[in-house]
Order: structure tokens, then C-alpha cells, then sequence
């Protein structure tokens, strides 16, 4: 995993509560098998019917976050809609509030979700729509998204551990892999009626 | 100290616990299946990792299988891929696999309950948000993303970040004609689909206890549509003569040893919720959606809501947004909204009981005009005893189609999809624009509705009939 300190972009205004993660990436983009290719997915229903749509408008191109309305990534487990979103671009994602499990996803994936108060994402789209080269600094060493242009300094949560994970880059994997020990003790005091499969 | 049952079954799975650290879960079944696994397995593959306890896992073919015409190819070359892979990482890593055309292949949370795998106080994950279901017999269970799909399969735990608890309690009895589905689409409509966030909810009251486990799954499984990490329900009699004697319960002495522990989970008395809800039983009646997300539904008997009788302004802007996609106008009753096509199936209301009470219906009468009416049963094993019940013939002689079992057009990956335009009367989950095929519109409901529906022609209740 790519690690995350501090990332500076323009940013793009998605002015919508409620945005699922059958907008984020529709059902039938999710037939890959490989972990990468899935711009294409990314809000295609929206950016085919809609031309007026936030991404296809050329003054957001390039843009590496996305400022999003209350309640992103509900709906489905698909992780495809983290890896929609980091394919396009996007190096993270504001919100006042998202959805459990897509929290955890982009978290895994390194894409960092950033809840801030709606009153500061009120500020940041106004800025934004008034000069889409506004920039957007989403700094994980000190916990804080600045946007000079909105006269945002704002600090956001995140625990201890995920930031050390994310500022290290590290595979949740090998980081267990090391309790192996842990889970084998653990495994010896299962009780012998649990089902097995085999 | 007094504690909830979601509380006591997370302490009974704590692998490893460290300061600062999120607790580290054992994982007692991971469910599998062909969308959400191929980068999982992958990504063991590029590592040389092996699937740790393939003996606690378990895959089957669901999101993508066609329901009709199960000895062809799959049409979709792509479709057909991820199929193919998963069968292929099956036999690679010695999982074990119901592919099409086996009698226990079916939707991942319907097969899991049905083989007795899923059993009070385990933890139950899989690659896919409707994992929630299993809940209801008082297990915790929450759906994942691909990155800890891979993360079970390597090491059968889950680094996991503490939980919130909720409950909602469901006072007096459901009248006639008011099911589950009706229930949870009411909590959610009072919650919100953020509401539940960060929570794992325990539904109880006795609404709850009277209810089967099939009808407490339809509850459990849509806790994720109000945003909650999971669901969860007692175990209590219902429960154990639902486990015994099915294929992987635990038998003799075994079984009397799991019930004592299991009778242990029930939250104590005096343990306290971070949140709590009530709704009364009496007070419901059918529910259906007019929205394009789970929490936009209204009572049968209502009209389409003004978008300015919405106080927040997101929900309003929201609501506007979605009549618009929906194409209905304010004030319009429920009643009077027609549809092109009724589904009856999916991990929510795809079960026999949920078969059998759409058929009890529409027995004897007929699918109306231009309306085309899918059931598809959520394994093939329900559908085997659906036909031994003579349901399969009930449904034909209305004019239905009779399907093999998958997700189907709860989520349109295969061909059963809505056109654009097309409105549907649909059993499953989500509402969501072009869920069930692009520019198609969604109306939750029940089964008993569904079939009511069907005949009508627009969204009804049996006692429309």
C-alpha cells in the first residue's frame, strides 16, 4: 500500500446526500478480477446521463479529492468502490458522515475518508465553486484538512493506529501474520462443537 | 457487569487485545462468493499465503448466475470469468464450493442458515453487506470488504474497531398482513439509513420473539440499509429447533451443550445500550418505498410525500432528487402507482416461508396484465421444497416466471434486470437509482405485497383483493 502523509489537490464538489456505492461504482462494473481498471465504473451512470454531471465538467479535471454530501459509500460491501475512486484519481474523500463499512474499505486501501463538520463542507464547496483551482490539503501527520481559500483550518479524528498504518503504508496482513502464535492458542480453546465446512 | 449480547459475543472472539490496537476477532465462517473474492485470493497468490482454515469457509455462486437455462454457457463473457475463478480458487485453495446447478448452491445467506453453518454467538463475516442476515440467530455478523475477505482467508481473524450498541424494541403483535419486511422498513424510515451508523442493533420485544427465524432474518438483513454494522436477534426456542437437525448442527450430547451456552448470550438484565428505539406492532401496516433509498418509505395507505414537509434541508433536496428518478408526484396515493414488473426473491425475502406466503395469495388467481412477475427462490434447495409443496405450480398457473436460484435482479449482475423506465414492486433491499437495471425504479415491499401487486397490477395489499 502506497503511504499517505500529506496530499495537496483541487478538489470536486458533489453537492448530494445518500451517494450509495451503486452511484459510486454500478453492479455491472464489478465483474473484474483484477484489482485495477475500474475508472470506467466510477458514478458511470451519472457521468453518462448527466453532462452537466461534477465530473464531466473540464474545470474539475484532475481534481484529487472529492467533497462529498452526508452519508457516502451506503449500500453495498464492494471494496471496487474505494478502488473506483482511487483508479479516477482521488487521493481522498470529505464527508460529514460515511458509511461504516466503506469507511473500512477506504481505510484498508489507503484512499483517506475525512469526516469534517457539514458546516466546513458548506465552506469548502463554496470556495470550490467559486475557483475550482481552489487547493485542498488533507495533512495526516497533523490531523488537519487546510483550504487557505475558504479560511479552513480545520483538525479531523482518526485513531492512533490507523494513522500509523496508513502514514507507514502497511498490509494489515503481515501486521497480524506476526500474532500467528496468538491465534493458534486461541484456536485450541474453540469448542469442539462449532460447525466446520469440511 | 451486566452485558449485551453483541458484547458478549465480541469478548467471546477476542483473539489478541492490545492498548491502542483494535481488537484482533476470530472468525468462525467465512461465506464466499464469486464477486467480491477474485483479489482476495489474488492477492494470497502474490503473497504465498495459504487460505488458513479452509475447513471454516465456505463459496457459492450467487450474483452473477443466470436463472434460467442453468446447463448453457453464461452468456457474459465477463460474468463468466468471475465464475470461472472462483471455482478455480476453490479448487487451488481447497475451499469448498456450491456451484450452479448443486442443490445447496443458492444466495450466500440463504445457503448458510439452511446447511445449519450459521449457529448462535459466532462470528459470521463475508464479502458482502447483507451478511447481517445471520444475525438473527444471535450471531455477529457483518459484511466486509475484498481487503479483510483476504485478511480472513489468510489468518481467520479481523483487526476490528470497537462497536456501539442499539436497541430496538418492537412492543405488541403485528396485525394480519403486517410481516418483518414491513418492520424493518418502518425502523428504518424512523432511524434514517445513517442512523444505525457505528451500531450493532439488538431487536427485541415481543413483536420480535413471535416472529420465525425466517422472518427475523428479512429484520436482520436490511440493519445495513439503516446504516448499523450488524444486527442481532436472542436465541431463544425458535432458534434451536430452527439449528437441530440440520446438516452441520451439532448433534446428541453436543447439542445440548451448545444450547446451555447459547441460552448464555441473551443480553443481561440491566446491561445498558448506547441508543435505544420503540416502535409498537400494532401500530404498522404494509410498508412500501416511493424513494431511491431504503429510508424513504411510507405506509401503504399514505401518498407521496411533499418534499417540503422535510425539515432538514438534504433530506428535502434529497426527496426532490428522487421523485424526480421516480417519476411520481407528490400527494400521488401509493396505491395508485402501477408497475411493469414484480420480483419476489433475494437474500432478504427469498426464503420458503416468504414463497409460501406470496403463493397463499396468488393461488388461483392471475399475474395482471402487462405486468411480468419473477420468483426466483433464494437457493435451490427452496426451490426443491417448493416445488414438493406444489408452490413452483402456483406461481406458474398465475402466469409467473418459476427461476432458479442467485441474487437476480435484487442487484441486476445477470440478465434479470429492469429497463429504463421500467418500476418494479420488488422484495429485496435497496431502491437505489438503476439498482435492478439502468434507469429502472425501485418500490420495496413485502412478499405479501409483492404478490398482491402482482395481481393488481399497482403497489397493493392482499386485503385489496
Amino acid at each position: 500500500m502506497e503511504k499517505f502523509d500529506v496530499h495537496t489537490g483541487r478538489a470536486v464538489p458533489l453537492r448530494a446526500s445518500n451517494v450509495d456505492t451503486d452511484q459510486i461504482i454500478p453492479a455491472v462494473y464489478l465483474k473484474r478480477v483484477s484489482r485495477t481498471g475500474f475508472e470506467d465504473g466510477l458514478f458511470a451512470e451519472w457521468r453518462k446521463s448527466d453532462p452537466d454531471f461534477v465530473l464531466n465538467r473540464p474545470e474539475y479535471e484532475g481534481a484529487s479529492v472529492l467533497v462529498a454530501g452526508p452519508d457516502f459509500g451506503t449500500g453495498s460491501s464492494r471494496e471496487h468502490a474505494v478502488w473506483a475512486l482511487q483508479d479516477y484519481g482521488f487521493k481522498a474523500v470529505l464527508s460529514s458522515r460515511f458509511a461504516d463499512i466503506f469507511r473500512g474499505n477506504s481505510l484498508k486501501g489507503g484512499l483517506l475518508t475525512v469526516l469534517l463538520p457539514q458546516e466546513v463542507i458548506d465552506r469548502i464547496w463554496a470556495a470550490v465553486e467559486a475557483d475550482p483551482t481552489t487547493e485542498v490539503t488533507v495533512d495526516l501527520v497533523e490531523r488537519r484538512v487546510r483550504v487557505p481559500a475558504a479560511d479552513v483550518v480545520e483538525p479531523f479524528e482518526l485513531d492512533d493506529y490507523t494513522r500509523w498504518r496508513l502514514l507507514e503504508g502497511l498490509d494489515d496482513i503481515a501486521l497480524t501474520l506476526r500474532h500467528t502464535d496468538d491465534i493458534t492458542v486461541f484456536e485450541g480453546t474453540r469448542p469442539d462443537w462449532k460447525p466446520v465446512t469440511l | 457487569m451486566a452485558r449485551t449480547m453483541a458484547e458478549k459475543v465480541w469478548e467471546e472472539h477476542v483473539v489478541r487485545r492490545a492498548e491502542g490496537e483494535p481488537d484482533l476477532l476470530y472468525i468462525d465462517l467465512h461465506l464466499v462468493h464469486e464477486v467480491t473474492s477474485p483479489q482476495a485470493f489474488e492477492g494470497l497468490r502474490l503473497a504465498g499465503r495459504p487460505v488458513r482454515r479452509p475447513d471454516l469457509t465456505i463459496a457459492t455462486e450467487d450474483h452473477n448466475v443466470p436463472t434460467m437455462d442453468l446447463l448453457a454457457p453464461i452468456a457474459d463473457p465477463v460474468s463468466r470469468k468471475q465464475v470461472e475463478t472462483l471455482r478455480k480458487n476453490c479448487s487451488d485453495f481447497g475451499v469448498r464450493l456450491h456451484p450452479m446447478g448443486d442443490i445447496d448452491q443458492g444466495v450466500v445467506h440463504v445457503v448458510g442458515p439452511q446447511l445449519g453453518l450459521t449457529q448462535p454467538g459466532m462470528t459470521v463475516v463475508c464479502g458482502d453487506s447483507h451478511t447481517s442476515t445471520h444475525g438473527a440467530f444471535g450471531a455477529l455478523a457483518f459484511g466486509i470488504g475484498t481487503s479483510q475477505v483476504e485478511h480472513v482467508l489468510a489468518t481467520q481473524t479481523l483487526p476490528m474497531q470497537p462497536f456501539k450498541t442499539m436497541a430496538v424494541t418492537v412492543n405488541g403483535r403485528l396485525r394480519p398482513g403486517v410481516t418483518s419486511k414491513d418492520i424493518i422498513l418502518a425502523v428504518i424510515a424512523k432511524i434514517g439509513t445513517g442512523g444505525g451508523q457505528g451500531y450493532v442493533i439488538e431487536y427485541r420485544g415481543e413483536a420480535i420473539e413471535a416472529l420465525s427465524m425466517e422472518s427475523r432474518m428479512t429484520v436482520c438483513n436490511m440493519s445495513i440499509e439503516a446504516g448499523a454494522r450488524a444486527g442481532m436477534i436472542a436465541p431463544d426456542q425458535t432458534t434451536f429447533d430452527y439449528v437441530k437437525g440440520r446438516p452441520h448442527a451439532p448433534q446428541g450430547a453436543d447439542f445440548d451443550a451448545a444450547v446451555e451456552h447459547w441460552k448464555s448470550l441473551r443480553t443481561d438484565e440491566g446491561a445498558e445500550f448506547d441508543a435505544e428505539v420503540v416502535l409498537d406492532a400494532d401500530d404498522l401496516s404494509p410498508f412500501v418505498t416511493w424513494g431511491t433509498n431504503p429510508g424513504q418509505g411510507v405506509p401503504l395507505d399514505a401518498g407521496v410525500p411533499e418534499p417540503s414537509s422535510f425539515e432538514d434541508p438534504s433530506a428535502r433536496a434529497a426527496a426532490e432528487k428522487a421523485l424526480a428518478y421516480m417519476d411520481l408526484k407528490a400527494g400521488t396515493p401509493m396505491r395508485e402507482v402501477s408497475v411493469d414488473t414484480v420480483f419476489l426473491g433475494s437474500c432478504t425475502n427469498g426464503r420458503i416461508e416468504d414463497l409460501r406466503a406470496a403463493a397463499e395469495v396468488i393461488r388461483g388467481r392471475r399475474v395482471a396484465d402487462g405486468v411480468r412477475m419473477l420468483v426466483v427462490p433464494g437457493s435451490m434447495r427452496v426451490k426443491e421444497q417448493a416445488n414438493e409443496e406444489g408452490l413452483g405450480e402456483v406461481f406458474k398457473e398465475a402466469g409467473a416466471e418459476w427461476r432458479e436460484a442467485g441474487c437476480s435482479m435484487c442487484l441486476g449482475m445477470n440478465p434479470d434486470q429492469l429497463k429504463p423506465g421500467e418500476r418494479s414492486a420488488s422484495t429485496s433491499n435497496r431502491n437505489f437509482e438503476g439498482r435492478q437495471g439502468r434507469g429502472g425504479r425501485t418500490h420495496l415491499v413485502s412478499p405479501l405485497v409483492a404478490a398482491a401487486t402482482a395481481v393488481r397490477g399497482t403497489l397493493s395489499s392482499p386485503a385489496d383483493l
